[in-house]
């Protein structure tokens, strides 16, 4: 799988969710696309994610 | 007797293609925090010819350390102290302002009418909130922001293109430790390039 313009291997099937926790991230703080088409964050537990995939994750920091 | 200001006089510096651009354009601005609040004194300076202010808090006093009131302002709606100062900073502008607390029900009718929507909350989690279902649901460009606290190097602060209309301004730099808070000068460079951006993209300088 492609993340950020990186290679990472994940085992076995995964879930978005699942995959933001174990790569540190915080599900409400980030924006995800999926393989071009922003994941809507009610289907974060539900989207499926393969090998082939490419995921951009945007992450907000607070303050302002 | 004074002159009447006119508006050649107040976009004297500015070219007239240009000028026709921004004054042509309409931007909304989600929270008038430190970064809203600056944004939108910038926009309405250039002349960004129609802004669109939503904000649901009241003025307080540790608001003044960073943004755009005064004491005067104290319990006051963002949205009512902003927009009397911003009539008196350009009169050739008009502002709308809406009270209300933006969410994922309300944000696609809210702004609606505007292509460009610039993204000015606090918390991590509402700017990620507004950004996804602004990208799920709409075609508009966003201009947000992510990460500003301290005195730590400006040049840090850097503006950024996502998801091909999402331009993300700031240091990604969450505070290091508690009580570190955000400071005017780095949320004014922040809000400065948030500005920016906006009148790049209305300028058609970015695509």
């Amino acid at each position: 799988m492609i993340v950020n313009g990186e290679k990472i291997n994940v085992d076995g099937e995964i879930v978005l969710s699942e995959f933001l926790r174990k790569q540190n991230y915080s599900e409400e703080r980030v924006a995800v696309e999926k393989n071009g088409n922003i994941v809507p964050k009610k289907d974060f537990k539900q989207t499926k994610l393969s090998s082939q995939d490419k995921l951009e994750i945007v992450s907000f920091v607070g303050g302002g | 007797m004074k002159k009447k200001l006119t508006q050649e006089d107040y976009y004297a510096r500015n070219l007239p293609d240009i000028q026709n651009k921004l004054n042509s354009a309409k931007v909304a601005i989600a929270g008038l925090g430190g970064l809203g609040s600056n944004i939108a004194v910038m926009l309405a300076r250039i002349g960004v010819g129609r802004l669109l202010l939503v904000d649901f808090d009241k003025v307080e006093a540790s608001n003044l350390n960073r943004q755009h009131y005064t004491p005067a302002h104290i319990g006051l709606f963002k949205t009512e102290a902003l927009k009397s100062q911003l009539e008196i900073i350009n009169p050739f502008v008009q502002f709308e302002i809406v009270t209300t607390k933006i969410t994922s029900e309300n944000a696609i009718e809210l702004f609606d009418d505007y292509e460009i929507v610039c993204e000015a909350f606090d918390g991590a989690e509402f700017k990620a909130e507004l950004a996804s279902t602004l990208l799920e649901n709409t075609d508009k460009k966003i201009v947000a922001a992510s990460g500003m606290n301290g005195f730590s190097d400006s040049n840090l602060i850097r503006t950024k293109k996502k998801f091909g209309r999402l331009y993300l301004c700031g240091d990604d730099t969450p505070p290091k430790q508690l009580g570190i808070g955000f400071m005017a000068p780095r949320v004014s460079i922040c809000a400065g390039h948030q500005a920016n951006m906006i009148a790049r993209l209305i300028l058609g300088l970015e695509s």
